[in-house]
């Protein structure tokens, strides 16, 4: 029976990619952007339709839908145009056969549901798999490019690194601030260490302490830390909470911070013969020609 | 949004998401942004607390005016197993988790109004207030 349904299918190919094709174009208009052509949908389409088929004559092979899910991945297409897509070619076809069979009954009509699921079903599963492999694969990249971006150390010159701090801390975050803070300095031979604030929306008690530790820590390798960018609504906070930050150094800014870890290593910045200078003197002896 | 809301505290960053509503609903009834960062700051602290000591529990926001003046209550809700010595939790730095023992104490401070009700076994209730200036 599923032979000679598959047999009456693919005799009729023609018909029912016409009558699919007419359904999937209402898809266009709910899901997708202007920005995709009317030719690259159609052809799309077109070569879904192919697919599906093939794996038909195929008894079931997968070959050719893994090939296609990989560029409906990277076209950026929703899933559901997938799914919709299959809906619509299982309404069409078991339409399609019942309206050319002259006897209809309640077995028929089963073996024929029974045997499109089939042929349909695999494919879902196939396609859906893709999906969701490449889902957890850009999840899983993601999640390693913000733990990379959660605690960069920068060694700015000889002696001082600076570690700027963006977004919300929490115990995770603030584990590896510490192991990030301490191991960088070692490596970077520093003698300053800047932690700059100026990007966490909130300093409650947990980051406050976690801060406090990683300073302390610094201290006991050698190092000085200063914590800067505390932005004034900060600084209130802090002080309500009653947090003593006696131990250690403070700067409102990252600039101010940066001087006087110069201080500290001997250094200081010189402003080299001004520029503007240069620039005056042009004008001036341009207008006495 | 309406006036009435509150955020399950089950997982550590749900304390995120009860801060960033917290602080929504205070930059809507026009608090500073110094009174923003002490309520953000203080939905964190109970929040934690929620989340550290009760596993489970909620924080609530509710705006509310009279005829002279605009606020915004916070309360933190939870089932926990409550606190035995009320008054010891309030002195700055005490703790039983090697924190700072800031945080309820802190909490006290960033607000105007503060009120805490608990039961061994039964949970902790605190209710806090901040007046719009
Ligand atoms: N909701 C709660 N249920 C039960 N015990 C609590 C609750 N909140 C606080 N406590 C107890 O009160 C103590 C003091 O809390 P508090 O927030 O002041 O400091 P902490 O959480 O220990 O440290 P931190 O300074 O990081 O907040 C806690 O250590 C804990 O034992
Ligand atoms: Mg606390």
């Amino acid at each position: 029976m599923n032979s000679k349904l598959i047999q009456i299918a693919i005799e009729n190919s023609d018909t029912i990619v016409q009558m699919w094709l007419e359904k999937i174009d209402s898809l266009k208009v709910d899901k997708f952007s202007s920005s995709t052509s009317d030719e690259l949908f159609e052809n799309t389409n077109r070569e879904f339709v192919n697919v599906i088929f093939t794996s038909i004559k195929q008894q079931g092979s997968l070959i050719e839908v893994v090939a296609f899910s990989e560029k409906i991945i990277t076209l950026g297409w929703p899933l559901s145009y997938i799914t919709d897509g299959l809906q619509m070619f299982r309404r069409v076809t078991i339409d399609f056969i019942l309206s050319n069979s002259d006897q209809v009954d309640t077995s028929f009509f089963s073996e024929l549901l029974t045997s499109v699921d089939r042929w349909v079903e695999p494919i879902i599963h196939q396609l859906i798999n893709e999906y969701t492999g490449s889902w957890e694969h850009i999840l899983s990249i993601q999640r390693i490019a913000l733990q990379e971006l959660s605690a960069p150390l920068i060694p700015v010159t000889d002696g001082i690194t600076i570690m700027p701090l963006i977004g919300t801390i929490d115990t995770e975050r603030a584990k590896l601030i510490m192991e990030n803070l301490l191991e960088g300095a070692i490596k970077h031979n520093s003698e300053v260490v800047l932690i700059d604030i100026t990007g966490v929306p909130v300093v409650d008690t947990m980051v406050a302490h976690h801060i406090i530790q990683a300073a302390e820590a610094v201290r006991l390798i050698g190092a000085t830390c200063i914590l800067v960018g505390i932005r004034p609504e900060i600084a209130q906070t802090i002080v309500n909470l009653g947090i003593d930050l006696t131990n250690l150094p403070t700067k409102s800014s990252l600039k101010k911070g940066f001087t006087s870890a110069l201080e500290i290593t001997n250094r200081k910045i010189v402003d080299l013969k001004p520029k503007e200078d240069g620039i005056e003197e042009m004008i001036k002896s341009l207008q006495g020609e | 949004m309406s006036p009435h809301s509150c955020v399950k505290i089950r997982k550590e960053w749900d304390i995120v998401s009860a801060r960033q509503l917290g602080r929504e609903m205070a930059k809507k009834l026009g608090f500073s942004t110094v009174d923003q960062a002490r309520i953000a700051t203080a939905v964190s602290e109970l929040a934690r607390n929620i989340y550290l000591y009760a596993e489970e529990g909620q924080i609530c926001f509710e705006v509310f005016e009279t005829i002279e003046r605009k606020g915004l209550r916070m309360g933190a809700f939870d089932t926990g197993p409550g606190i035995t010595d009320i008054s010891q939790v309030m002195q700055d730095g005490y703790t039983t988790s090697g924190g700072l023992g800031a945080g309820l104490p802190g909490v006290k401070r960033l607000m105007d109004e503060f009120d805490i009700q608990s039961e061994i076994g039964q949970g902790t209730q605190i209710k806090t207030v901040k007046w719009v200036r």
